[in-house]
């Protein structure tokens, strides 16, 4: 089990090897590839997998490059891949909210998006929100209002908050509690929250 | 020598002010790391296979196509062939490969033969158990028999609260990576880093002084982290296995649901008696439960209530659910849903609101009564208690029945021994290293907060260090024990530092040591304000050495205390088409002595409130009968509340005289405590009926309204 063979550290091998031998296809594929062109139903669709493929993404603003299997998800790139760990995996599911990131204006569960559709998306996780060392104004009332506890749930509940704010300017409590109904909190930091979206809803945004 | 106290109110700088907590902006931006965020160079991924069966024996286990698989490091049978399991989802191999998925495929590749043996997951029939209820010895005080038969009120009820789990969201696990034979660094998501180590060196037979535990951020807890668990030794023997290469296992969210969480269920039969003008005389009580395989302990019932002639009988059940764990205040909140549920139904009969029967009846809660009585009036304030409760059932038209319920509760909370080291170097940096650990709770803060108030600096001047257990040691985060321990011990060590700093100060002043004080960022004469040194110039006098200072607790000086009240009250209403209970307003007043933060203190018991809601109307480990194993292992269906869900919250610490000079107490447990009791009471005074047990989901609550088990 100790051994340093390059073919063994590829976990990618025998799925695909396997892919490819019931699918009759050629064994030559390189490690990583990019699409693969195939006409099917009449168009040249891209095909990617089994193994990685270098995928580029747009993640607060800076065009990133990713090699993952085609089953990565967004959250798991962003973690593993870019050492973005801000969105956490907590549910796994889309139901709690933790991984919470923004695409093409809208906040998404990013354990639930995978990265091959990322491609070409606006994406901003939490990291990107503060600007030039300066906390986004939702990041700010987050700690004036002490918004949060053990913090777990904190960096997608601001990013929710930051998308939610983006789209009601002027919310009544009513419209928090349905707009951030999609993220949840173990310590129970909601009544924080709560005053934390009104404060930077008056405070004024910064996109 | 120092005066070991904490300072008048007058002269607080920080202390028991609003202050936002020092993590805040880490958390907000996503640069706090959790174990969970841990990477390490060459890291393995390990996942475990578990048992899909709640008793079974296992027969067999092949590993080998695991095992050849490209990818796998290392795989490790730890519950061997003959092994009997005793819960499903307990831990049978671990694999540690290059990522996720392929650990994944390799413990989907082992293939492991069970001998299914009978499981018992149910916990409501102590008859159906058989031989697995165990009845414990019956507490009896006064003459419980011939005060029932003397009260002339009698009320009876079931009461009782179901299995939840903690449901942290960063989930159990660690990272472990072997530095030669016997060296090991744990990166580990814990609420006792100082006490890792001890629990690990003898399943590893290293010793304890050569296993470095760190934790900068825990993504909770809540009673369920003092230990390494089986899956914390397995990653270090993994990371043995696989050359000492770091091994990673985080639980997966079903196995977190499923075996690392649990606060045992209790539930309880009481007849609870009363003279007709209201005085409480006479409690039984027959309750059982279960906290899995062990059976569990006992509800301490009645809770805070000292009924004279009292009898408890319990009946543990020992069954298939798996383990418990300690979960925030132990056994306190399915006692006061029994208790105060019984009291509440009582008042009910006696035809008294019970704000009033408990008013009457508050020598019946012993030396904390003035503060209880105090609270409660509060509350009733806060609440509008007076003008909006009714007697039992909300006899307005409409399906939509209102309602209002009370409980209260108590807590210890003395600190727990710590230890921290103070440096004040001689350019003036001040720096503290602890080997605590911050929950959350703004165990940071505090911190910072007693070093700056005491050394005179703003809180921004202190350097904290803790979350790694080469600092000195300080006691695990249970119990509410955490803010004692280690404020005391920061306050005394910061005193201490200040007694030698003054004696190298005072010659370049001209005036004795203690005529010294620390205010304002100055070393200064307290006669003679004007004479002084910038606190960077006096520690410049400390001769271009640091001077660190052991500080700890137990400790002189009467800085800490235990034992709390805390009254709360709900509002609810009540579909009574569909069941729904919708919480609209919680009031909390609790004291916890001498408040240090009072924004991290309030949102302590905010967040105990949500909690409290979502124990009251949602949580549930919910077991199938057939297969016995959890059949809501994850976040759609074990729910917890949302931020519309929880109403309006509103908290009220008390301080200042008759609190404050008490010294620190713990907070965490306490408010966390009635929710259940509450809440609870609240739907029985709005629908006019007792619903038994929480959690109130609408099947629960529409039995109860039909005069039927739910």
């Amino acid at each position: 089990m100790h051994d340093a063979d390059d073919k063994k550290d590829r976990p990618d091998a025998v799925s695909r090897r396997t892919f490819l031998k019931a699918s009759g296809m050629s064994l030559s594929v390189p490690a990583v590839l990019g699409p693969r062109l195939v006409r099917a139903a009449g168009a040249e669709v891209e095909v990617f997998g089994p193994g990685k493929a270098r995928l580029a993404l747009d993640v607060n603003g800076t065009p990133r490059t990713v090699e993952v299997e085609p089953r990565v998800t967004l959250l798991e790139a962003l973690r593993h891949d870019l050492d973005l760990t801000g969105a956490k995996r907590v549910c796994d599911r889309g139901t709690c909210g933790a991984c919470t990131v923004i695409m093409d204006g809208k906040p998404v569960y990013s354990c639930s998006v995978l990265a091959i559709d990322a491609r070409g998306r606006r994406i901003t996780t939490v990291e990107g929100l503060a600007a030039g060392g300066k906390l986004h104004p939702v990041q700010q009332a987050f700690v004036d209002n002490d918004a949060q506890q053990c913090g777990f749930c904190t960096p997608g509940f601001v990013v929710a908050c930051k998308a939610f704010l983006d789209k009601h300017a002027n919310p009544t409590p009513a419209d928090v509690e349905k707009g951030l109904g999609g993220n949840l909190c173990r310590c129970g930091t909601y009544v924080g929250v709560r005053a934390a979206v009104m404060q930077a809803a008056k405070g004024g945004r910064r996109g | 020598m120092a005066e070991y106290k904490w300072p008048e109110a007058e002269k607080r700088t920080l202390i028991g002010k609003r202050i936002s907590r020092l993590d805040g902006p880490d958390k907000v931006s996503g640069r706090a790391k959790y174990t969970y965020d841990v990477s390490r160079p060459g890291l393995l991924h390990g996942k475990i296979l578990r048992s899909p069966h709640a008793h079974a024996k296992i027969v067999s286990i092949d590993t080998s196509a695991a095992e050849a698989m490209p990818g796998v490091k290392a795989v490790l049978v730890i519950q061997g062939p003959g092994t009997e399991i005793q819960w499903a989802h307990d831990e049978i191999v671990g694999v540690a490969a290059v990522d996720e998925p392929t650990a994944e495929d390799a413990a989907r590749a082992i293939k492991v033969q069970y001998e299914k043996l009978p499981h018992l997951v149910d916990d409501h029939d102590v008859q159906k158990a058989g031989a697995s209820a165990k009845p414990m010895a019956e507490q009896k005080e006064g003459d419980p028999d011939k005060a029932l038969a003397e009260a002339e009120v009698v009320s009876e009820g079931e009461y009782g609260s179901t299995v939840m789990t903690h449901c942290c969201l960063e989930s159990h696990g660690s990272i472990s990576e072997w530095e030669g034979e016997k060296n090991l660094l744990v990166h580990i998501s814990t609420q006792n880093v100082s006490g890792i180590a001890g629990q690990m060196a003898g399943p590893l037979g290293i010793t304890a002084g050569d296993i470095r535990v760190k934790q900068d951020h825990i993504g909770g807890g809540f009673g369920s982290k003092f230990g390494p668990d089986r899956w914390g030794i397995v990653a270090a023997q993994l990371s043995k296995k696989a050359g000492g290469k770091p091994v990673k296992i985080m639980l997966e969210r079903d196995a977190e649901q499923a075996v690392a969480g649990g606060r045992p269920s209790y539930y309880g039969h009481v007849k609870i008696g009363a003279k007709k003008d209201g005085a409480i005389t006479a409690w039984q009580s027959e309750t059982w439960g279960t906290s899995g395989i062990g059976g569990g302990g006992r509800p301490p019932v009645p809770y805070v209530l000292e009924i004279p002639n009292r009898r408890s009988a319990h009946t543990p059940i020992a069954n298939n659910i798996g383990s418990s764990r300690a979960w925030r205040a132990p056994n306190h909140p399915q006692a006061c849903v029994i208790t105060f549920g019984a009291f509440e139904d009582l008042a009910a009969k006696l035809g008294r609101d019970p704000y009033d029967l408990l008013m009457q009846n508050i020598a019946l809660t012993g030396v904390r009564k003035d503060i209880y009585a105090e609270e409660l009036k509060v509350a009733a304030d806060l609440m509008g208690w007076k003008k909006s409760w009714h007697s039992r059932g909300d006899k307005t038209p409409g399906h939509v029945k209102r309602g209002l319920g009370l409980a209260i509760h108590t807590w210890g909370g003395r600190g727990h021994n710590s230890n921290g080291d103070l440096t004040l170097q001689p350019d003036g940096s001040v720096e503290l290293k602890m080997g605590t650990q911050d929950l959350g709770t703004g165990t940071r803060t505090a911190l910072a907060i007693v070093v700056g108030d005491t050394l005179g600096l703003p809180l921004e001047a202190v350097n904290l260090k803790i979350g790694d257990n080469q600092y000195p040691a300080s006691g695990g985060s249970g119990g509410s024990t955490t803010i004692g321990g280690v404020s005391s011990a920061a306050r005394r060590a910061s005193l201490d530092a200040l007694d030698q700093l003054f004696a190298k100060v005072a010659p370049a002043l001209g005036v004795e040591p203690t005529a010294l004080e620390a205010v304002g960022g100055r070393v200064r004469v307290k006669a003679d304000p004007g004479k002084s040194l910038s606190w960077a110039e006096a520690c410049g006098k400390l001769g271009g050495i640091p001077l660190t200072v052991r500080g700890a607790n137990p400790g002189p000086g009467d800085l800490i205390n235990s034992g709390v009240g805390g009254v709360q009250m709900a509002d609810v209403s009540v579909d009574t088409e569909t069941g729904r209970v919708r919480v609209n307003k919680v009031v909390a007043v609790q004291d916890c002595g001498l408040v240090l933060d009072l924004k991290t203190a309030e949102s302590q018991c905010y967040g105990a409130l949500v909690m409290g809601v979502s124990y009251a109307l949602y949580e549930e480990k919910v077991m199938d009968p057939i297969s016995g194993r959890m059949l809501n292992p994850n976040m759609e269906f074990y729910k917890l509340a949302g931020i519309g869900d929880v109403g309006e919250l509103v908290v009220r610490m008390m301080t200042g005289k008759g609190y404050d000079e008490r010294g620190v107490v713990g907070l965490g447990e306490p408010p966390v405590i009635s929710p259940g009791a509450c809440i609870s009471n609240a739907v029985a005074n709005a629908i006019g009926v007792r619903v038994p047990h929480i959690p109130l989901t609408p099947k629960r609550v529409l039995a109860a309204l039909e005069g039927r088990r739910a």
